[in-house]
């Protein structure tokens, strides 16, 4: 099945990806076949900068397990930081 | 001097025009031994125009036609490897409906003035393709048409899907051609009653087709490169789509 149905979000921060290092400005995530995992479909998470094109892209497919594990551990991680540590409005 | 084989062909990247005459890359692929021949547009799946898609494009050249399938993602991504380039127009909304028919268009108009063409095209496609291969079927003049398991044809896709993935069974009544059909009984995109209903209707309209819909496997069975390869409906399919596209396209 290619579901199609694709989540975006903004995002500020930065990427690595075939390329090197690039700014990313948004993310994607949907459920649809998987380009290299062994599963007929997986979780698939782009993080990308259309700006830059295509090539500038971090791709990730994961089971829906590790992808929901993965989504908690963020949560985790950012709770146990002091709150606005790494903010957009963070002072450095 | 070398008699050519026939199994010897030329495979190679090529531009042609598409949808409103712009330039897009495309892949064919045609027998070296002189001859008439038939043509076939190959749509590329959602996954993009791969290296699996570029086999399944020599392979028919292989069996004697020209082929050629034309990259449906040249515009927003030229030159890009193809899990990126899908990825880029995944997230742009897909392909627009009537540019997949340009495209189609441009690519059946290529193969027609190569040497050796009999006038006859077929089209075949995968997944997202085997849904725009009917939708081309449908708003082309065609000779033969393969849909492999294409979803959202005569079914309402999830909430949440782009306006463009709409249901296209209304076209039906204007099918050009015979439609081979290939499901996996597994699929839930299309389900069994998706295919069940275009069945159907195509009966009513009194409208060429023949359907295959295999036990045991789901969607993507021709995949050689993914979980779902089912080798016994992969087989079956494939000689399925010879025998069509031979009675339809040869001559």
């Amino acid at each position: 099945m290619c579901t199609y149905l694709t989540e975006k979000v903004d995002v500020d921060g930065s990427g690595k990806g075939a390329t090197g290092w690039f700014g990313a400005s948004e993310a994607t995530v949907y459920v649809d076949h998987p380009v290299h995992a062994p599963y007929g479909h997986t979780v698939n998470i782009d993080v990308l900068n259309p700006a830059l094109g295509p090539s500038a892209r971090v791709a990730l497919e994961l089971t829906e397990e590790t992808a929901l594990a993965l989504a908690e551990a963020i949560h985790r991680a950012v709770a146990s930081a002091p709150a606005g540590l790494a903010s957009k409005n963070q002072s450095v | 001097m070398t008699t050519l084989s026939a199994d010897a062909i030329r495979a190679e990247t090529i531009t042609i025009a598409g949808h409103g005459g712009d330039e897009i890359e495309a892949y064919r692929a045609v027998p070296l031994a002189p001859g008439s021949r038939g043509g076939v547009v190959w749509i590329h799946h959602m996954p993009g125009y791969d290296r699996e898609t570029k086999e399944f494009v020599r392979r028919l050249a292989v069996a004697g036609y020209n082929a050629v399938c034309p990259n449906l993602y040249s515009r927003e991504a030229p030159g890009a490897d193809p899990d990126d380039a899908a990825a880029t127009v995944r997230a742009a909304g897909g392909v627009p409906d009537d540019r997949l028919v340009g495209d189609v268009a441009g690519a059946a108009e290529y193969l027609g003035g190569l040497d050796g063409a009999n006038g006859k095209t077929g089209v075949i496609g995968h997944c997202s393709g085997g849904r725009q291969a009917f939708l081309a079927a449908c708003s082309l003049k065609l000779d033969a048409a393969v849909d492999c398991y294409g979803a959202f044809v005569a079914e309402d896709p999830p909430d949440g899907m782009p306006a463009s993935m709409k249901p296209i069974l209304g076209l039906a009544p204007d099918l050009s051609c015979p439609l081979l059909g290939l499901f996996g009984i597994e699929d839930r995109y299309p389900s069994p009653e998706a295919v069940a209903k275009l069945d159907a209707e195509l009966t009513r309209l009194g409208k060429s087709h023949e359907f295959h819909s295999y036990e045991g496997a789901g969607h993507s069975f021709f995949s050689v490169d993914r979980p779902a390869y089912r080798v016994e409906a992969a087989l079956d399919g494939w000689r399925r789509i010879s025998d069509f596209f031979t009675k339809h396209l040869e001559g």
